[in-house]
């Protein structure tokens, strides 16, 4: 089965590369977010826009990778659509092999985005005072909490009816989540009533996490960069509870 | 010989539609069996259960003496699908998309690679193998298709509507190509909506409707069944239908239809009776702009097996007294 989720991968991937649209999200998007909020907000938020891109880097990535870990959804809606998936279905491999596949291909979607993000913050002033392996931990952490996340997306995709439909859902679902956190601003500078929703949006510890690990900085909300790293692996856990047996429910329904 | 696909009483419901009502077929190995019916009939539903897509609600069915429930994975080691619309993902070549597909049948890269090649020539892709499979005809899209079926070297073969959309010369290279399988060895199920498609290519057709099965002939005896041939005549002047109708009336098997305000069509029993229509118009005098022998379409083939057109269409009085006239005629031609 992980042969055949590998060849998968392999094509999920090509597609990535052959589809602009989807390679522009991993590659270009990232940077002109960064451009945008670091050299146009910078100034008027942080002060300077040196301070501000080791603030916004890290929510900039939890950001990228909220809205590539959805575009699963949207795919696997796609190829049942266009008829491929009956082929695999015919073929004799596992019935999970294609959800696996689609799954890896992700990873290495998450992986150039952040490598590009990362390298592209350098560029422009990015500092890492942090050891390595707190890097390489804030890596394996997106990368988790990603593929926590993806299966609400493939919920979306094998419930609803367009690849159109998908995409209108997950992005109801992304943007209170990454905007309602402190991807952007300083949670103390919110509105009493949405510091509440902060502080329990498991996107906010996310990216507490990432500026923890990456930058040093002990967060803006509470607790310690330990602390928020197990907040996220306890959300984790609870999105795959809940999440990966209703999505594997709904697509071996459809499969 | 034994039989490559036996199905008995193959139940299938979508909410409160049966899209299958208790159906039986069978086809021995090496022989091809067309499934004809409309839209709808249940053809493709039919297919999805023996290619192990869909589980029956009820029946059984085996294929390659391999239940296709039970033993699915093993059946799908043994079965190729072409479905009503090309399942290739259109953003690999042709190349890509037959190699991943060895693969996934087990094949090391290299045998994968070799078998792709070895079919994108047979299939005359080669040229095209490189490019993306988006920018195919549909001709060339459904070739793609088809090889993707017959990677693993199948012994039984699903077609459904292989020739669905696609220009008269298209369809021609799919039958010749289906004939190609056939001189292998291997098993074919057909589905079509054209009897003209089944008649070229099977050795037994089914006819399915409503999920129920009509008929079950040999091409020849199927033909038998809803009158051979049709003839069809479009006189020059729309004054001389009246004359045409009763001429056809003395040598078809029938009263005539009227597709179209100019244009009758009878079934006739033998090609000779075209010879003896043209005779006896030259004799009346009546000019002609059009005159054709051609297999009844799927419209005529219900008509004749089931007294009803295939689609509640509203009908007007004329259709209907044609209906009773036929009816009379075919119970009086039973009695």
């Amino acid at each position: 089965m992980l042969r055949d989720s590998l060849i998968l991968a392999k094509r999920s991937v090509i597609k990535m590369v052959r589809n602009p649209e989807q390679f522009i999200d991993v590659t270009l998007q990232p940077i002109i977010l960064t451009v945008v909020f670091v050299f146009i907000f910078g100034g008027a938020i942080a002060g300077s826009t040196g301070e501000y891109v080791q603030f916004a880097l890290p929510g900039i990535i939890v950001q990228t990778i909220m809205f590539t870990s959805l575009t699963i959804g949207v795919n696997l809606n796609t190829d049942i659509q266009k008829g491929i998936f009956d082929r695999f279905r015919s073929l004799p491999i596992a019935r999970s092999s294609p959800l696996f596949g689609a799954v890896l291909g992700d990873i290495v979607r998450h992986s150039i985005a952040i490598t590009v993000t990362l390298l592209f913050g350098r560029i422009i002033g990015f500092e890492f005072p942090t050891p390595w392996w707190h890097v390489a931990i804030a890596v394996l952490l997106i990368i988790t909490f990603a593929v926590s996340l993806c299966w609400v997306s493939v919920l979306i995709g094998m419930l609803a009816r367009s690849s159109g439909a998908v995409q209108g859902l997950s992005f109801l679902i992304v943007f209170p989540l990454t905007f309602g956190s402190s991807t952007f601003v300083p949670a103390s500078t919110l509105p009493t009533w949405l510091q509440g929703w902060v502080a329990i949006n498991p996107v906010t510890h996310v990216i507490e996490s990432m500026r923890g690990l990456l930058t040093g900085s002990t967060g803006v909300v509470g607790d310690t960069v330990t602390g928020q790293v197990l907040w996220v692996l306890a959300s984790c856990v609870v999105l795959v509870g809940v999440f990966f047996p209703l999505a594997t429910w709904a697509y071996r329904r459809k499969i | 010989m034994a039989a490559a696909i036996e199905a008995h009483g193959l139940i299938k419901h979508f909410g409160r539609t049966r899209a299958l009502n208790g159906i039986d077929l069978t086809v021995q190995e090496g022989r091809v069996l067309g499934v004809l019916g409309p839209n709808g009939a249940g053809k493709t539903t039919a297919v999805r259960i023996l290619a192990t897509l869909l589980k029956p609600d009820g029946g059984t069915a085996v294929v390659s003496g391999l239940d296709v429930v039970h033993q699915a994975t093993a059946v799908r080691r043994t079965i190729g699908l072409t479905g009503q619309f090309a399942s290739v993902d259109e953003d690999l070549t042709g190349t890509q998309n037959l190699v991943m597909i060895g693969q996934l049948l087990g094949l090391s890269t290299r045998q994968a690679r070799a078998r792709a090649s070895e079919l994108l020539a047979e299939f005359d892709l080669t040229d095209a193998a490189g490019r993306l499979a988006k920018t195919y005809s549909g001709g060339m899209r459904r070739r793609l298709d088809l090889s993707a079926s017959l990677i693993g070297r199948p012994s039984v073969v699903f077609l459904d509507e292989p020739t669905t959309g696609l220009d008269p010369a298209k369809r021609d290279d799919v039958w010749e190509m289906i004939r190609a399988l056939v001189r292998q060895g291997t098993t074919i199920l057909l589905t079509t909506q054209y009897l003209e498609e089944a008649d070229a290519l099977a050795n037994e057709i089914t006819v399915i409707d409503h999920g129920t099965i009509i008929a079950h002939d040999t091409p020849r005896g199927l033909k038998r069944q809803v009158g051979g041939q049709t003839l069809e005549v479009r006189p020059t002047d729309v004054a001389s239908l009246p004359r045409v109708r009763e001429l056809l009336i003395r040598y078809g098997t029938r009263e005539p239809d009227q597709p179209a305000p100019d244009l009758l069509s009878v079934p006739v029993t033998d090609e000779s009776a075209l010879t003896t229509v043209v005779a006896a118009l030259a004799a009346e005098r009546i000019s002609v702009s059009e005159l054709s022998l051609r297999l009844p379409s799927l419209d005529e083939v219900f008509y004749s097996l089931t007294g009803q057109p295939k689609n509640d269409q509203t009908q007007n009085d004329q259709t209907q007294i044609d209906q009773t006239q036929n009816d009379q005629t075919r119970n009086g031609a039973a009695a």
